[in-house]
């Protein structure tokens, strides 16, 4: 089968690519544009790790095709920084230790800035349902919850 | 003897040293490695649990453009002899059968041939090319048919304990521990109870699949890059199972994601090496989750029976547990520990406890956090729980009325040293969770959890740079921030700041020897050789200062990170700063190096005591956890955020294997949920904050007192839900899991008796 031609915008770069057409939008993050911050944890979109944004929406990349690329706008976790200014998410998250292995942060902190992009005040409740898409098996979930809760207050007095 | 006393380092809470890698994605985690030339391998498994493999038949594949090598059992040297060292141990014979099947595939998912292909997709697509003549034998599946006279034999040369004269058994091995007269105690009891509880199959759950990439050099030269909690073992398997010397073998560990005991064994690196022998080229292989499932280390289902006496004051007389684990299809089950831990709590002077490790057609068992421990204290707190309700006694107040302390001759051999068992016990009484009175219509429960911890071989150098920053490497790969905790007691011992430190986890070659990050001995073991070879430094730096001052070594102080001289001493110098004497070095002898390796003994054993609230829905089944307190003894915490975080973790970990998780077989030994939707983890909208407590009690054979604290977390959960169902239900639920489906059954089956 022949690969298809793919104009995409990553990072807000512009990227082309050849993929073949089975191929999931994390594979070919991963293995033609050598991204390798967006994880895979199952590849049936059951655990989060691969999270991106995809037009504005969070996704899961294993169960989007790299095809689907055509034309977008995506973000991965490589462009959650601003230059050499990390996001208060992911200073809250190394400031709170809600993190241990580490497989499972690019995707929780992709999707948390998803959820504060759209909600600057979630309760705790709001951030549990909106994060329970995303698997953590080391942490229990609480620290992260906090930096969360914490990337939140220091957004809200930024803004 | 350590003594509670002020750091400056130890006890605070800094950004660990590899965060910012892994926050931005730059961390390089199994599946990350790319070599130019790089083909990929995949794993042909076994479609049926129990089958002898009349043949293989690989030339189809072969066929299929782009497909370059087809190996199975045939290609690995037969009669790989030697043990495994390490937490989990076994024979590397069984290592060997366990990751390519020989004459018989042993479980659903076992390996059977592996392929190395130009893409993953086409060597998944040559697998179906691939043809295998199976004879299917009957299963057997769990622990109390394969131990029932008659049963299929998963080994037809496997006899108990390993000797040649009775017949073949499922049952691998007995362990048996006895003391004082268990029959007399229970006569001397006003109060006998006793029950069975079975804990299901578990597995780890990790987020990253296993996966590794190897090559192969023209002098036969394996070089393995892998995710793994041990590359020196990793190192030694993958020798054992090729035939071929450590010397032969390099292994680079990448970043780990997650492991929890499920990575101290192998699974890929002999099948990449051998490929990429026959190919020439390097090979990645990367399991899947649905292969991570079905072919990787679950922990042991288990029977456990405990029956305890006591009198009625609260005093135990005897006890007694009949613990049976399933090993899977190799021998192996954590039923030692797990006998080991069961009566560890308390202080008895008459009890019997007997082990069966059992064979089934399912997936070797693999450690996994405190292994065997959570089964059979589930079975021993939750009986502890039946006697405080027989007694109408508080459950603490009982525990605390029997329980080990230092100079108690532990069940398990040793006389215990300083230990925080009543010291948890007494803050869980104190502690305003517990002081509250639950909620109209909740359950309480509360139980204790032990882990041994162990200590094993470490080594570590430290190294100054010319500004007097310090390099620490050393070989146990940081699962949960232990670079964090190895720079904290390196700027403790040196007087230094924590951030002119860096700790780097090395390779085989680059570094000395570390067991695996498992028995959670890491910050005790790998901290003490970091510890001891900052002190080596520290002796250097003395030396090099008593050379620049002219004086003799012995007059030389090391304070607050400055060298200085002894008091009484009559020189007048200004202090020597780490800065000031490496970026001297060159004229006072040369680069300063600090090095230890060692052999850690007293690890420290470690206690926990847990409790929880939580509300059981009667038309649903459903059990939320309103709150959970986790208070554990961690001897000192070196950095209390990840101490707090394996609390956290191990607490929701063993609150997912007590509420939802189990593998769910059919008839024939087939998984039926071998994904994440189906072996449903905790998420973050089951579960409430984790609070937790520290409680410090020094081990004596730490310089800084640090017990492990990584496992002893997942061991209370388990009997701590059991005996909050069973409070707010006024029944109890034997089994696990407390899933909405088997609470339904028993309050439907409790309703109609």
């Amino acid at each position: 089968m022949s690969k298809v031609h793919v104009v995409t915008n990553v990072n807000g770069e512009p990227r082309e690519m050849l993929c073949e057409p089975q191929q999931s939008l994390l594979e070919v993050l991963r293995d033609e544009l050598g991204m390798t911050g967006t994880k895979e944890g199952c590849a049936t979109g059951d655990c989060g790790a691969c999270s991106v944004m995809l037009n504005g929406r969070l996704v899961c990349s294993c169960l989007t095709l790299g095809v689907e690329a055509e034309g977008a706008d995506i973000t991965t976790i490589e462009g959650i920084a601003e230059g050499s200014q990390l996001h208060p998410v992911q200073r809250k998250f190394l400031e709170h230790a809600a993190l241990q292995c580490g497989i499972c942060t690019p995707g929780f902190i992709v999707a948390t800035k998803a959820l504060l992009d759209r909600n600057p005040n979630p309760d705790e409740t709001t951030i549990r349902y909106w994060l329970a898409g995303n698997l953590c098996r080391c942490t229990g979930y609480d620290k992260i919850i906090r930096a969360v809760q914490d990337a939140a207050t220091e957004l809200a007095h930024e803004a | 003897m350590a003594e509670a006393r002020d750091y400056r380092a130890i006890g605070t809470r800094p950004v660990r040293p590899d965060g910012v890698d892994k926050v931005t994605g730059r961390a390089n985690f199994g599946a990350d490695m790319t070599l130019p030339n790089m083909i990929h391998g995949k794993v042909l498994r076994s479609p049926h649990a129990h089958a002898r493999i009349k043949s293989i038949d690989a030339s189809r594949a072969l066929q299929l453009p782009g497909v370059y090598a087809v190996i199975s059992g045939a290609d690995f040297p037969s009669g790989a002899e030697g043990e495994i060292s390490g937490e989990g141990g076994g024979t590397v014979s069984d290592l060997a059968k366990n990751i390519m099947a020989r004459d018989k595939a042993l479980y659903h998912g076992h390996a059977v041939a592996a392929v190395a292909a130009k893409t993953a997709f086409l060597a998944e697509s040559a697998l179906e090319l691939i043809d295998v003549d199976y004879e299917v034998l009957p299963p057997v599946l769990d622990v109390d048919t394969a131990m029932a006279d008659g049963a299929p034999l998963v080994d037809e040369h496997q006899r108990t304990g390993g000797g040649q004269g009775d017949a073949p058994s499922n049952i691998a091995a007995i362990t048996k521990f006895e003391r004082g007269d268990p029959e007399a105690g229970f006569a001397a009891a006003d109060v006998v109870v006793e029950g069975a509880y079975r804990v299901p199959t578990a597995h780890q759950g990790y987020i990253e699949p296993h996966a590794c990439t190897a090559t192969l050099d023209e002098e036969g030269r394996a070089t393995v890059w892998c995710c793994t909690q041990g590359h020196f073992d990793v190192r030694s398997m993958t020798a054992g199972v090729l035939g071929k010397s450590v010397g032969e073998i390099k292994v680079i560990p990448s970043e780990i994601g997650g492991g929890f005991g499920g990575k101290t064994v192998i699974y890929l690196e002999p099948l990449a090496v051998k490929l990429s022998e026959l190919t020439g080229r390097p090979v990645k292989m990367v399991m899947s989750r649905e292969e991570v499932f079905r072919a990787t280390g679950p922990t042991s289902a288990s029977h456990c029976r405990v029956k305890v006496g006591a009198k009625r004051d609260g005093t135990i007389t005897a006890a007694t547990a009949w613990l049976a684990y399933e090993a899977g299809a190799f021998p192996g089950a954590p039923v030692g520990p797990g006998c080991m831990s069961v009566f560890a709590p308390y202080d008895l002077d008459n009890f019997r406890i007997e082990g069966f490790d059992v064979l089934v057609n399912k997936p070797k068992a693999a450690a996994y956090r405190a292994p065997g421990a959570p089964q059979s204290l589930h079975a021993m707190e939750s009986t502890i729980d039946e006697l405080a309700r027989k007694l109408g006694m508080d459950p603490i107040d009982l525990r605390l009325a029997n329980c080990a302390d230092e100079g108690t001759h532990a069940p398990y051999g040793p006389t215990f040293p300083p230990i925080g068992i009543k010291k948890c016990l007494e803050a869980a009484k104190a502690h305003p969770n517990y002081t509250t009175p639950k909620a109209e219509g909740t359950g309480r429960g509360i139980a204790a959890g032990f882990w041994f911890n162990i200590g094993m071989q470490s080594s570590a150098e430290v190294r100054l740079s010319e500004d007097g920053t310090v390099t620490v490497m050393e070989g146990s790969p940081d699962i949960g921030g232990s670079r964090a905790s190895m720079c904290l007691m390196a700027a403790e011992t040196l007087g230094v700041p924590y951030n002119i430190v860096r700790a780097h986890v090395g390779d085989t070659e680059s570094t000395g020897f570390c067991n695996v990050t498992g028995g959670s001995r890491t910050t005790f073991a790998t901290g003490l050789a970091v510890v001891q070879a900052c002190e080596d430094i520290i002796a250097e730096c003395k030396q090099r200062a008593a050379m620049t001052w002219d004086i003799d070594a012995d007059q030389v102080d090391w304070t607050d990170g400055e060298a200085v001289p002894k008091p009484g001493v009559n020189i007048d110098v200004a202090p020597l700063s780490l800065a000031d004497i490496a970026g001297n070095a060159g004229r006072t002898g040369g680069p300063i190096l600090g090095r230890a390796s060692l052999n850690a003994q007293g690890a420290g054993a470690s206690f926990s005591v847990n409790f929880a609230d939580v509300t059981v829905d009667r038309e649903t089944g459903k059990v939320d956890v309103l709150n959970f307190t986790a208070i554990q003894d961690a001897g000192t915490a070196i950095h209390p955020a990840y101490v707090e975080g394996q609390m956290q973790g191990g607490a929701v970990q063993g609150l997912g294997w007590a509420l939802n998780e189990e593998y769910v077989y059919d008839n024939n030994g087939v998984m039926e949920n071998a994904g994440f939707l189906d072996y449903r983890i905790p998420v973050a909208s089951d579960m409430p904050m984790i609070d937790t407590q520290i409680i410090e009690v020094p081990n004596p054979s730490h310089p800084y007192g640090v017990r492990g604290v990584g496992e002893t977390p997942i061991v209370a959960p388990l009997a701590v839900t059991s005996n909050a169902v069973s409070d707010a239900l006024g029944f109890r639920i034997s089994d696990l899991p407390l899933s909405p489906p088997s609470v339904l059954a028993a309050i439907d089956a409790h309703d109609e008796a």
